[in-house]
């Protein structure tokens, strides 16, 4: 079976996702070895270009530049995975989604017509058609490695998106929530991270967005009744996840 | 000539130089990582979760976002934090000045010197270094995550303190791997000294942070090889960042100066005689003394700070007792703020302005890139009789050198600066 040829590509993002899969370190050589590798430019000058079986892209989209860039690089793939909260679900960029770039873009450059970037950051499924989901802030080195395992075997893993509480529990953490009061985001987040957060003590910020089937308006209301206001509410809620579905619903009805 | 995208630098860039044969030819670095305007997604957001924001600037040097927030916002709130957690955050910092360097040491910036385009390939030719090269980076990561939680965008570190401070024996456990890589980096050092480098002797100013304690990477006040000192507060006054039409991040110079380093080589230069004494002696075994004047010895440098890094860490590991209190208690204050701290590529430097509710109203965040990117554009144009004289591939690998030398973060370096138009020319 010839070796899968694989792209690694950079948008809108901070570099942590594809970091991760050089932080695989000593799984990496060895992982390397199982494909092609297609496109990788902060790894390699070398590049066998496209098409590419697997198309690993981190970032969320924000200028003119990178829709026609994402659009080519679909075409060119057989699949399409979003790497990272950037990717999936704008990261935190698109927290200017809820003010005018032209608010936003004089706090940073003093002549702003020169930057060009627009009006929104999107996730890469706001453009085009996604086949796979790798999600955190950053991935879990972990699903990365099993998606590898996977997809150079032509299948997609599967992943929990269960709530972080139900890592928590195994964790053998006290309820942060229940037993002092802290706002966590734990019962609406998927999990991914091994309850990272809450087993040092903090309340979770929820990296890898909204779990399955999640009441965002049924724990809120329990969190508010628990003294924790709304606002801190829907700063937890405006992170890295801010554009997930469940996530934009409540803090646009809320604020 | 345009090289088209850089490989192997973190971020996304290009370089173009302009030869109108006659006179210095133009050379423009152009950034054009999208601009992601974190200073004004800062404001409104509350003082408590400025760690955490920051630290997504940047994936491969979180910590030092998250230091010099802390530097900054702990300064204006007057917490004292506890020594051993002062430790644990040295020791994380530690952790990423082993991880970043090694990354860009070996993956990013050795293979050009071997002629191989990736490490990959340089694995093939030299799999003992490469395997050790992934075990040093391991271990940065390592000590990253038994502090922070994870290596990247750690979430352990708070105003006042960090959250939950690890056992004795969690640290104590990455030990014997700390020790065994202190002899084994010997090997590294001299490989990365054996390679051939092309040279750039020039003067040029040197800025770093000092620290009397030790060589600087926490915290200190700023101080040039032309004799400046001053407070991190004096930053603004003393340095000015600038837009230019062809890049999206800002450039930075001396105020009424030109173009000034940060990084490696400064605080090598600068900070010489507070260098851990095995890593002092490393240098002299390769022949390195301050001060540095070429920019391609930056390579040399850094697995010095490795060793550097290695040797510290391994003491305060050793030192180390669980802190009574993990964090103390503060009241977020209403002010302006300022702090500093030496990331793996130089110093990066944070204001806040802070209201009584807590909130930040106004951000300033200037990365080591930003501040070396009028350096990189002057080092090209100094060797651009050498680019342009040499065949398409040699032309664009030393211009990729050059620019390498200073492990940029473009990540980093777009989407800054708060100082408006007339302040700036001021």
């Amino acid at each position: 079976m010839a070796k899968p040829r694989l792209g690694v590509f950079k948008f809108s993002s901070c570099d942590g996702c594809q970091l991760s899969i050089l932080d695989a370190e000593e799984e990496l050589l060895a992982l390397l070895d199982k494909v092609e590798l297609g496109d990788f430019l902060e790894a390699s000058s070398t590049s066998a270009g496209a098409p590419y079986d697997v198309a690993l892209v981190e970032g969320s989209i924000s200028t003119p530049e990178e829709v026609e860039r994402i659009v080519r690089i679909r075409k060119e793939s057989k699949m399409l995975v979003a790497l990272g909260a950037c990717a999936t679900a704008g990261g935190l960029q698109a927290l200017r989604n809820w003010s005018r770039l032209g608010l936003v873009e004089p706090a940073v450059y003093p002549e702003p017509e020169v930057a060009r970037a627009m009006e929104k950051a999107l996730p890469v499924s706001d453009i085009v058609a996604v086949d796979f989901e790798l999600r955190g802030c950053p991935v879990s080195k972990a699903q990365l490695l099993q998606f590898f395992a996977s997809a150079v075997k032509g299948a997609k893993p599967r992943f929990p998106t269960s709530a972080v509480c139900f890592e928590c529990k195994r964790a053998g953490n006290v309820c942060l929530v229940v037993a002092g009061g802290t706002p966590c985001l734990g019962p609406v987040t998927a999990s991914g991270c091994g309850a990272l957060c809450p087993s040092l003590g903090r309340g979770c910020y929820g990296c890898f967005g909204p779990s399955d089937d999640v009441n965002l308006d049924s724990y809120a209301s329990w969190l508010t009744a628990h003294n924790v206001d709304r606002q801190t509410i829907g700063l937890l809620l405006k992170g890295a996840n801010s554009q997930s579905h469940e996530f934009r619903k409540w803090v646009e009805k809320n604020g | 000539m345009d090289t088209g995208p850089l490989a192997r630098v973190e971020g996304e860039g290009s370089l173009s130089i302009v030869d109108k044969g006659e006179g210095i030819p133009e050379v423009k670095l152009n950034i054009f990582e999208p601009p992601r305007y974190f200073e004004a997604l800062l404001r409104g957001r509350r003082a408590e979760e400025v760690p955490d924001i920051v630290s997504r600037i940047c994936g491969i040097c979180p910590v030092a976002y998250q230091v010099s927030s802390l530097n900054a916002l702990e300064g204006l709130f007057g917490v004292e934090v506890d020594e051993q957690v002062r430790r644990l955050r040295r020791i994380l910092y530690y952790g990423e000045w082993i991880e970043s360097h090694a990354l860009h040491v070996f993956m990013l910036a050795a293979p050009d010197f071997v002629g191989a385009p990736d490490a990959i390939v340089m694995a093939e030719k030299e799999p003992g270094l490469v395997k050790e090269a992934l075990a040093l980076k391991r271990l940065g990561n390592s000590l990253m995550s038994a502090i922070g939680g994870r290596e990247i965008h750690p979430v352990s570190l708070k105003i006042g303190g960090i959250y939950r401070a690890p056992s004795k024996e969690a640290l104590l456990s990455l030990l014997p791997e700390l020790d065994r890589l202190r002899g084994s980096v010997r090997n590294m050092v001299t490989f990365v000294s054996s390679l051939e480098r092309p040279s750039l002797e020039r003067e040029s100013t040197l800025v770093c942070l000092h620290d009397s304690a030790r060589y600087a990477i926490d915290g200190g006040e700023i101080i040039s090889n032309h004799g400046l000192r001053l407070q991190p507060s004096a930053f603004e006054g003393t340095f000015e960042e600038y837009q230019v039409s062809y890049s999206n991040a800002l450039h930075s110079r001396t105020r009424g100066g030109g173009s000034y380093m940060v990084g490696p080589l400064a605080r090598f230069s600068l900070n010489f005689e507070q260098l851990n004494p095995v890593a002092r002696a490393t240098a002299r075994d390769v022949g390195l003394k301050p001060p540095l004047k070429d920019p391609f010895q930056s390579i040399l440098v850094r697995v010095l700070e490795i060793v550097h890094a290695l040797e510290e860490a391994a003491g305060e590991v050793r030192e180390y007792v669980e802190p009574v209190r993990p964090s103390v208690p503060y009241k977020p204050a209403a002010g302006v703020c300022y702090g500093a701290s030496e990331a793996p590529r130089g110093i990066l430097y944070h204001s806040y302005v802070v209201n009584a509710r807590g909130q930040i109203e106004r951000a300033n965040i200037i990365p080591p890139t930003s501040q070396n990117q009028a350096r990189m554009e002057d080092d090209v144009r100094l060797l651009a009789p050498q680019i342009l004289k040499s065949d398409a591939n040699t032309a664009r690998r030393l211009s990729e050198m050059a620019v390498r030398n200073y492990d940029p973060c473009i990540s980093c370096a777009t989407h800054f600066l708060r100082l408006d138009i007339r302040k700036s020319r001021a």
